[in-house]
């Protein structure tokens, strides 16, 4: 059984999985961080967003977080920049850059 | 008060499953397997057993739905042979990688081509790698016995893993036996309610196996292969109770007139009781012959090996099955790799035989054990020699 809460999968040893592959609690994958998958990040330019939704509505990871203000923002612990949103977004509000740029 | 009555291995195995008290019950027939399940479904349909019976359309849904079962927290069996058993392979490998005790009576059967009903381990040897506990029966008595140790064997919170026990399709599937069958009380000594600790509840979600990439199967398959191994030591103590209730002490390697033999035969399945009466014969004659019996083919007992071959100079293996294009039968290959760092004096020789039910004489048995001792003699220019080949 693996120590979910404190442990990556890469500090598990075999002696972690000796019940092998059960995980005894549900919806733990929220923890899992994809968005180091991502080679290009979504930025939202919200003097163009008119707060559609298009882009939370299409967003195959649920990554797109819909904020008090009416705007939408991506969750860059969960993207993983597959450019979906900027595709989508009738405003051409999103444009996808390289991690590489700050 | 235990009562001895005549029984064929079928109807033994089906008697140890209902004197278990199994939950659920999902099987498809083949041929030798039938009377098992058709017997349990008796005791289904007429209240003798209260479980559920899943009449699946394969095998392969067969041991799927046994999972799921097992899974469940359930008591489950099932039994097949044979190509109904090479159907249910890839479910074998979730069953047990998933540890679920599911136990099962494997009714060893040859492969077809050509199509064939017959006996031999060509089946059971398939399954060598899927992580199951695998256990060989010799006669009806063993059918019974292994089939409720295996409850209690693989139940084992330290152990949860699934059991094949294997009994020879036909003559021992079929053939009618004395075998002494316990008080239910007895049974329930022996065998405690079982509880699954990671039973799946709606009340309590869990997932079960995830995808799992590079980064931590080989962690998941060491925890699997050293839980296999260490069940070898619950494995003893549950046959050591076993013994003490019923009387009966069973172990891995089974050694008949080893004392002082130089020259031992190892055998599996029911042609070992013919192989007894070879080494009679030899021994009356004045020959040093002993012969060994494999219970537990996995995990494979390697000390229990070690110990019963200390005194041998020359090890003939029989095998019931042939590994086409292989190093020899797949028990003489697993015993040679097994001795090479502890005995390499020991001279060994292959013998395949009894395929696809070819019936094998106890004269036959004294001859094997004398071309056995040439061979290892005189080394062979074949991997294996094939007892009774037309040439």
């Amino acid at each position: 059984m693996a120590e979910k809460k404190t442990k990556a999968i890469s500090e598990l040893t075999w002696r972690d999985m000796r019940f092998g592959n059960v995980f005894t609690e549900p919806g733990s994958a929220v923890r899992y961080k994809t968005g180091d998958w991502r080679s290009q990040r979504p930025v939202v330019d919200r003097e163009k967003c008119n707060k559609c939704g298009l882009c939370w509505l299409y967003c195959p990871d649920g990554a797109i977080t819909p904020l008090d203000d009416g705007y939408y923002e991506p969750d860059l612990y969960f993207c993983k920049g597959c450019g979906i949103c900027p595709q989508v977004c009738p405003k051409k509000a999103i444009t996808m850059i390289e991690e590489e740029e700050k | 008060m235990s009562k001895r009555i005549a029984l064929e291995g079928s109807f033994a195995a089906a008697e140890a499953a209902r004197m278990a008290d199994v939950d659920v019950i999902a099987a498809y027939p083949i041929t030798p397997q039938t009377h098992i399940i058709e017997r349990l479904a008796d005791y289904v349909a007429n209240g003798e057993l209260k479980a559920s019976y899943i009449p699946v359309e394969s095998e392969h849904s067969a041991m799927s739905a046994c999972y799921g079962a097992s899974a469940a927290g359930a008591r489950t069996f099932t039994a097949t042979a044979s190509q109904g058993f090479f159907l249910m392979h890839e479910v074998l490998h979730w069953v047990s990688a998933m540890r679920q005790p599911v136990i099962m009576a494997v009714c060893n059967r040859a492969v077809a081509p050509p199509a064939n009903i017959w006996g031999d381990y060509s089946d059971a040897m398939t399954a060598r790698d899927t992580g199951w506990i695998q256990l060989f029966a010799v006669n009806n008595q063993e059918v019974f016995d292994f089939v409720l140790s295996s409850f209690r064997i693989g139940e084992d919170p330290r152990v949860l893993l699934p059991v094949m026990v294997h009994l020879d399709g036909f003559t021992l599937s079929h053939v009618v036996e004395p075998v002494i069958l316990p008080e239910q009380e007895e049974v329930n000594r022996f065998l405690p309610p079982y509880q699954h600790p990671y039973a799946i509840d709606p009340d309590n979600p869990m997932s079960y196996s995830m995808v799992m990439g590079p980064g931590i199967y080989a962690e998941i398959k060491k925890a699997q292969d050293v839980t296999l191994r260490e069940s070898k030591e619950i494995i003893l103590q549950a046959w050591k109770e076993f013994g003490d209730i019923f009387g009966r002490y069973y172990s891995p390697i089974e050694s008949y007139k080893t004392e002082g033999a130089k020259t031992l035969l190892m055998s599996t399945g029911c042609l070992s009781e013919t192989a007894k009466v070879a080494i009679d014969r030899k021994r009356d004659k004045g020959e040093d012959v002993g012969l060994i019996i494999l219970h537990l083919w996995r995990p494979f007992p390697f000390e229990e090996l070690y110990q019963a071959i200390k005194d041998a100079e020359t090890l003939v293996v029989f095998d019931r099955c042939i590994s086409l294009g292989g190093p020899g039968g797949p028990i003489i290959s697993e015993v040679k790799s097994a001795l090479f760092d502890k005995r390499k004096d020991i001279k060994f020789a292959g013998l395949i035989g009894g395929l696809c039910g070819r019936n094998l004489s106890v004269e036959q048995f004294e001859d094997a054990l004398d071309k056995g001792r040439e061979i290892a003699e005189k080394g062979s220019e074949e991997v294996f020699e094939t007892i009774g080949i037309r040439e």
